[in-house]
């Protein structure tokens, strides 16, 4: 931040109490995640005697061993899987399905077109936790509890992500539309040929956003899996907390969730390259 | 390379009429303008010819083949649209071959043509860059060679220099009309710019609120208005019209001389005051007002004497150079 060259230079005292302030700023913030990362790598004996160790142990491998391959109820490199399924099919599905219905509501004239968009709109209001009794009926009257398409399909319709792209269509000039036309595009060949790769900075800043929307699923796969070998990562960890007179095993528990934040922090990482990349290239 | 041809094509909007019937036969090879102000339905005409827009009423033929109904690419025509319409993520070499990938045209083909029609338009440097890496002209261009390529019959420009600068709109106007001779195909254009459609036309059509007010050679419709509106929107400076009865003639007719054919002098048929002179180097406008207010240019050579401003003077003309027009604005 501080080398920002607008008009003002900070220089001097200035410039290292910005940097105090942001230092602190990210030592509070992080400081957490230390403490769980440090709690994945000590034994259990460790953590539960006062006072909590605050440098790495030597656990580290051990743990995450025993975490990805064990677990708790099932090995967390079976939840992350889950989780990625989830995520993945959310993700996409969420951007092909509302592709197309922009596309639809953009491009094409047909009865009712403005009161299917508001339609769309609505469920807007109607978030997962509104409507999660009837939603639960439906998937299990389906038969699809315990399985990837209970956990996907009915979180994949997203009016966010339409009106998003219906805003997009709109500024794309209608001569474009007419170029394809009279160079003897068809909707569909318009859609894929021209629309499609005009519009990867936005998939690729949806993608980011929808994925880690997946991912960070919990109400919905609590309620649907039972079956401990469909948890997914991140209502696993609170699957893995002792009830009753059980002890918890700590040191796997945080391995698990310092695992759970890797993925997600692996799409903004990789993500944010391209979708810089894009915005520049997007310049008209 | 085709005839095409308008009879009696007609387009409404719900109950709003915007074009009321236009005929015309475009011979093989022949270049039409359509140029009108904004708002008088050119643009509509052109749409319907290319099917981007229906036809209400008439027919559109080319080759002698009615297409009414049928889709763009199957009418054979080739368009260049205002704003270029390039493909932003594509290569100019892409842009000029997306329709022939669609049609299927064999690769070798296809980039002998786009080779081709590059050369021809001096694109050849400039084959891989996206459309966002060249000038202005540069991007007419690659619409022109994704027009060339597909080899139409008929080619639909829609006011394609105005997104130019006044200079290059001169340079590229010498080289569409080059070039359409070249290739000698039939081409239809659409301008506001009465220059450009009398030097580019082989006859142009003046349209007026959605009526082809005059179709004709360019240097006839000039010489020869048939409305009141064509004699004042062809021409640069426009044409001025008197009134009748300040001429101490029949108050419901307006003439209509041409500012060329005016000349300031000591005697003449009508009085009026010297407002502004403007000498152009080549020539020298004298703007002046009548005693009712109508204002009046004359426009004449360099060399001539010009008056001072304010000098009360009088004007003359030839009674041959007289264009009378009825309240209608018709031709009388």
């Amino acid at each position: 931040m501080s080398e920002h060259t607008g008009m003002v230079e900070k220089r001097g005292a200035g410039l290292w109490l910005t940097h105090l302030g942001l230092i602190i700023g990210v030592a509070f913030i992080f400081f957490p995640i230390w403490l769980a990362f440090v709690a994945s790598t000590v034994t259990n004996a460790e953590i539960i005697r006062p006072p909590m160790p605050l440098w790495p142990g030597d656990q580290f491998v051990e743990n995450y061993t025993r975490a990805l391959t064990a677990g708790i109820n099932a090995p967390v490199a079976l939840m992350m899987w889950n989780s990625l399924v989830m995520a993945m099919g959310i993700a996409l599905g969420k951007i092909a399905i509302s592709l197309l219905s922009a596309f639809a509501i953009v491009y094409f004239k047909f009865p009712g077109r403005q009161l299917f968009f508001w339609l769309i709109f609505l469920t807007l209001m109607l978030p997962v936790e509104v409507r999660i009794v009837p939603t639960y009926e439906v998937i299990a009257n389906f038969g699809m509890l315990n399985s990837y398409q209970g956990l996907i399909l009915p979180l994949i319709a997203s009016a966010t992500a339409t009106f998003l792209f219906r805003q997009f269509f709109m500024t794309v000039p209608d001569e474009l539309a007419e170029a394809a036309r009279v160079d003897g595009a068809g909707p569909m060949r318009f859609f894929f040929d021209i629309l499609l790769p005009m519009s990867r900075t936005n998939i690729a800043a949806l993608f980011v956003i929808l994925f880690i929307y997946g991912w960070n699923q919990y109400l919905w796969p609590l309620l649907i899996t039972t079956d401990p070998d469909m948890n997914t990562i991140v209502m696993g960890i609170k699957q893995m907390f002792p009830s009753g007179d059980d002890f918890a095993h700590w040191p796997t528990i945080m391995a698990t969730s310092i695992l759970a934040m890797v993925p997600p922090v692996i799409v903004v990482v990789g993500m944010q390259k391209l979708f810089i990349r894009g915005l520049v290239e997007s310049e008209k | 390379m085709a005839t095409l041809t308008l009879n009696n094509v007609k387009k409404s909007f719900g109950k709003t009429d915007v074009i009321h019937g236009v005929s015309i036969d475009v011979e093989d090879g022949e270049f039409i303008v359509i140029v009108g102000p904004s708002g008088c339905g050119k643009s509509t005409l052109l749409r319907m010819v290319a099917g981007l827009e229906t036809i209400s009423d008439g027919e559109v033929q080319i080759g002698g083949r009615r297409v009414n109904e049928e889709e763009p690419m199957a009418r054979d025509i080739a368009m260049v649209f205002q704003n270029y319409a390039l493909y932003p993520h594509m290569s100019v070499f892409d842009n000029m071959a997306y329709g022939l990938k669609i049609a299927k045209v064999d690769k070798a083909e296809i980039a002998e043509r786009v080779a081709q029609a590059a050369k021809l338009l001096q694109l050849e440097p400039y084959l891989n860059r996206k459309p966002r890496e060249l000038s202005g002209g540069q991007r007419q261009r690659v619409a022109m060679g994704r027009a060339i390529v597909r080899k139409p019959a008929v080619f639909l420009f829609d006011e394609p220099l105005s997104n130019l600068d006044a200079k290059l709109r001169v340079q590229m106007r010498l080289e569409i009309r080059a070039l359409q001779r070249e290739l000698g195909v039939t081409a239809l254009y659409v301008t506001h710019d009465q220059v450009e459609a009398m030097t580019m036309a082989d006859r142009m059509i003046v349209m007026n609120g959605g009526v082809a007010d005059q179709i004709g050679k360019p240097l006839e419709v000039y010489a020869n208005p048939a409305t009141e509106f064509v004699a004042g929107f062809i021409g640069s400076p426009p044409t001025n019209f008197i009134d009748g009865a300040l001429l101490g003639r029949n108050g419901t007719t307006r003439m209509g001389v041409r500012p060329e054919h005016m000349r300031v002098s000591d005697s003449g048929k009508l009085k009026a005051r010297v407002t502004y002179c403007e000498a152009l180097g080549a020539e020298t406008l004298v703007h002046l007002a009548c005693a009712d207010g109508t204002l009046v240019t004359v426009r004449q050579d360099a060399a001539a004497a010009f008056p001072e401003e304010g000098a009360e003077v009088s004007l003359d003309w030839d009674i041959s150079h007289e264009m009378n027009f009825d309240l209608s604005g018709q031709r009388v």
